[in-house]
């Protein structure tokens, strides 16, 4: 067995004891899924485990589990009652995460996250957190009023809660515009730093996530949620912004004082020049949002690619010089 | 698992002898050096899972060390969560999308699960999630994790950008609203800094021994992040005419004082709050002819600086080099 294996398999075999005393005839498929392994590998485990014992290794010093069916349970634990302490690294992981959603109102019942705290402080010991902390941001959950709550976060909670649709008004950074949506929630997410309501947008029929400090108004509908069953949770773990088919690449030159943009939105590619320079590629959605983009930076992005859009910019900011605006 | 049970099993140190000709496994070794080898690469993983090793003398006739594991300080103390702590703990074992975090966490759940707690996965309404997509991330996590000093090259943000070459006792990885940072202390500035984790490039080179960097105790990693990114303060107020139909993100951000034509155009005037004059003449720039700056006056100086440098930038058919 190799050393990895080992270091991953040791602390599961170590924690499956005490699980089983805890669940005396637990279906082995459930045990599987708590440990996040496959069934098959938890029996492997188990037959493992009936190796193991005290010295002597006779009955009684070894480890004896009963089949029944598809269950499970310890009739000899070999001493192996409680499992291990947390280590820092899990202790850290668990508590900072705790920590951030008692300060982020909104989130959870932050009553509970403080006494579930409290709890695990006191069983892992000495196992403090060490070197890492969490702001979640996201004040537009509300429970904190006067801290930037988002409009009608109650109306969008209730309608979680009822399981009904909403129709919201929504600024589209993108295209710079307000429409109304009929939408069907799912949940509310927090990811960079920023919440969401994720829901299945019936104009654009897929799954959108709708910043909530960009949402107008919302009203509840009479009539039930109902996003189709192909309508899949985002998955956020490489943030919030998911490049899609339809969304097209430009290719910009950076500055130095405009590398931010590289920081701030989607770029897939990063190619450092001379003097600081970099040449990125960036996905977009929509041609105008890019045009401000650039125009914006001022000479601090040129436009490489599509070139069409490069006139676009040398022609907004040469009529937006000749009409004297800006002038005052 | 057999090494684990017998050094818990007992009061006594037992010296690697005892434990060679007791525990199972050990015995087939095909002479010492390989005895020795894979003992002490076991004690090695013992030790990294956390288990508590002690290393000791039974009285002064021992002429060796022996080994036990102290079971008081090996068991998790006794937990018992109500339902809803425990779904508090099952949302915040979620929290993690990097997979170092998440697997500790992970970690620490079936070991609250083996300690008898339920918990079931979370169906809150409300999902946080904390990724961390810089190449630099794991790195970082895992020379604060060990204690140890890194050098890595670092990209000032700002103007200039330029690159230098830094080497940091770290004290700690944060997250602030969708950004890390990493915190520590500056050997080459002699000051604690706080750094961007996406303008850290790999690699990230640990120097020094494990558990070499002490962290004071008083130190607020949040604070000093928070500190450094803290917005701006309102400065004043600017005043814009937009044209009828553009620029909503503006209209919904700024207050609307009224109709007003300029130059036979129609729109309206709006009133905007000021914080950093460079990312409010950005933004309005962005509009181009659909805004006018009326006042203040190094505002629309500032707007027309950059719509003269855009137009410079692109003048006429561009290339794309190689």
């Amino acid at each position: 067995m190799s050393a990895s294996r080992v270091t991953e398999r040791l602390p599961r075999l170590l924690s499956l004891v005490p699980y089983l005393i805890a669940r005396p005839g637990i279906r082995v498929e459930e045990a599987a899924a708590d440990f996040g392994i496959s069934e098959r590998q938890l029996r492997r485990d188990l037959e493992l485990l009936w190796m193991c014992g005290l010295p002597g290794y006779g009955p009684g010093d070894l480890v004896d589990l009963s089949f029944s069916g598809d269950t499970v349970s310890v009739t000899e634990d070999a001493g192996m009652r409680r499992p291990l302490r947390l280590t820092t690294a899990e202790a850290t992981a668990l508590l900072v995460a705790l920590r951030s959603l008692a300060e982020t109102p909104g989130v959870a019942d932050t009553a509970a996250v403080r006494r579930a705290t409290a709890k695990i402080e006191h069983a892992v010991g000495d196992a403090t957190p060490v070197g890492l902390a969490v702001d979640l941001g996201a004040h537009e959950l509300g429970g904190d009023p006067g801290r930037g709550e988002a409009a009608g976060i109650t109306i969008i909670r209730e309608a979680l809660t009822a399981g009904r649709a909403l129709r919201i008004r929504y600024y589209t950074a993108g295209r710079d515009a307000v429409s109304q949506r009929t939408v069907d929630p799912m949940r509310l997410l927090i990811a960079d730093g920023r919440s969401y309501l994720e829901a299945w947008c019936r104009r654009a029929e897929a799954v959108r996530l709708f910043r909530l400090d960009r949402v107008d108004d919302v009203v509840l509908l009479d009539e039930p949620a109902a996003p189709p069953p192909d309508a899949v949770p985002t998955d956020v773990s490489e943030g919030a912004f998911r490049a899609r088919a339809e969304h097209r690449s430009a290719v910009l030159e950076l500055a130095p004082e405009a590398r931010w943009v590289a920081e701030y939105y989607p770029v897939e590619q990063v190619v450092e020049l001379t003097g600081g320079r970099a040449r990125v590629l960036l996905r977009y959605a929509d041609p105008d949002w890019l045009v401000r983009l650039v125009l914006g930076l001022g000479g601090g992005a040129r436009l490489l690619e599509p070139p069409e859009l490069a006139e676009v910019v040398g022609e907004r900011a040469r009529a937006a010089l000749a009409g004297g605006g800006g002038a005052g | 698992m057999n090494l684990v049970l017998c050094l818990l099993s007992t009061r006594q140190f037992l010296s690697a002898d005892r434990i060679r000709a007791t525990v199972p496994g050990y015995s087939d070794a095909p002479g010492d050096a390989a005895f020795f080898r894979t003992f002490e690469r076991d004690k090695n993983e013992l030790r990294e899972l956390g288990i508590p090793l002690e290393t000791g003398r039974n009285s002064g006739f021992d002429s060796v060390d022996g080994y036990r594991i102290a079971r008081h300080d090996y068991e998790l103390g006794e937990i018992h969560l109500e339902p809803d702590e425990a779904a508090a703990v099952a949302l915040a074992a979620r929290l993690w999308e990097s997979p170092e975090l998440a697997e500790a966490a992970h970690g620490a759940l079936v070991k609250l699960r083996a300690a008898g707690v339920e918990v079931d996965d979370d169906r809150s309404a409300v999902q946080p999630r904390v990724g961390a997509t810089e190449p630099a991330f794991a790195p970082l996590l895992a020379a604060v994790q060990a204690g140890r000093a890194v050098s890595f090259d670092h990209r000032r943000g700002g103007p200039g950008g330029e690159v230098t070459r830094r080497t940091v006792e770290p004290w700690g990885v944060v997250s602030w609203r969708g950004r890390w940072y990493l915190v520590g202390h500056d050997r080459d500035r002699n000051a604690p800094r706080s750094f961007r984790v996406s303008r850290i490039s790999e690699p990230v080179t640990q120097i020094g021994r494990p558990g070499a960097v002490t962290v004071p105790s008083d130190v607020d990693l949040m604070a000093m992040v928070r500190h450094n990114v803290s917005p701006p303060p309102v400065t004043g107020t600017a005043r814009v005419w937009v044209a009828d139909g553009q620029a909503q993100g503006l209209r919904r951000l700024g207050r609307t004082l009224g109709r007003r034509t300029l130059d036979g155009r129609v729109g309206d005037e709006l009133e905007l709050e000021l914080r950093s004059l460079d990312a409010v003449a950005r933004w309005l720039s962005g509009h181009g002819p659909d805004v006018v700056v009326l006042r203040p006056a190094e505002l629309a100086e500032a707007v027309r600086a950059n719509w003269a440098a855009a137009a410079a930038a692109h003048t006429g058919p561009v290339r794309v080099p190689g």
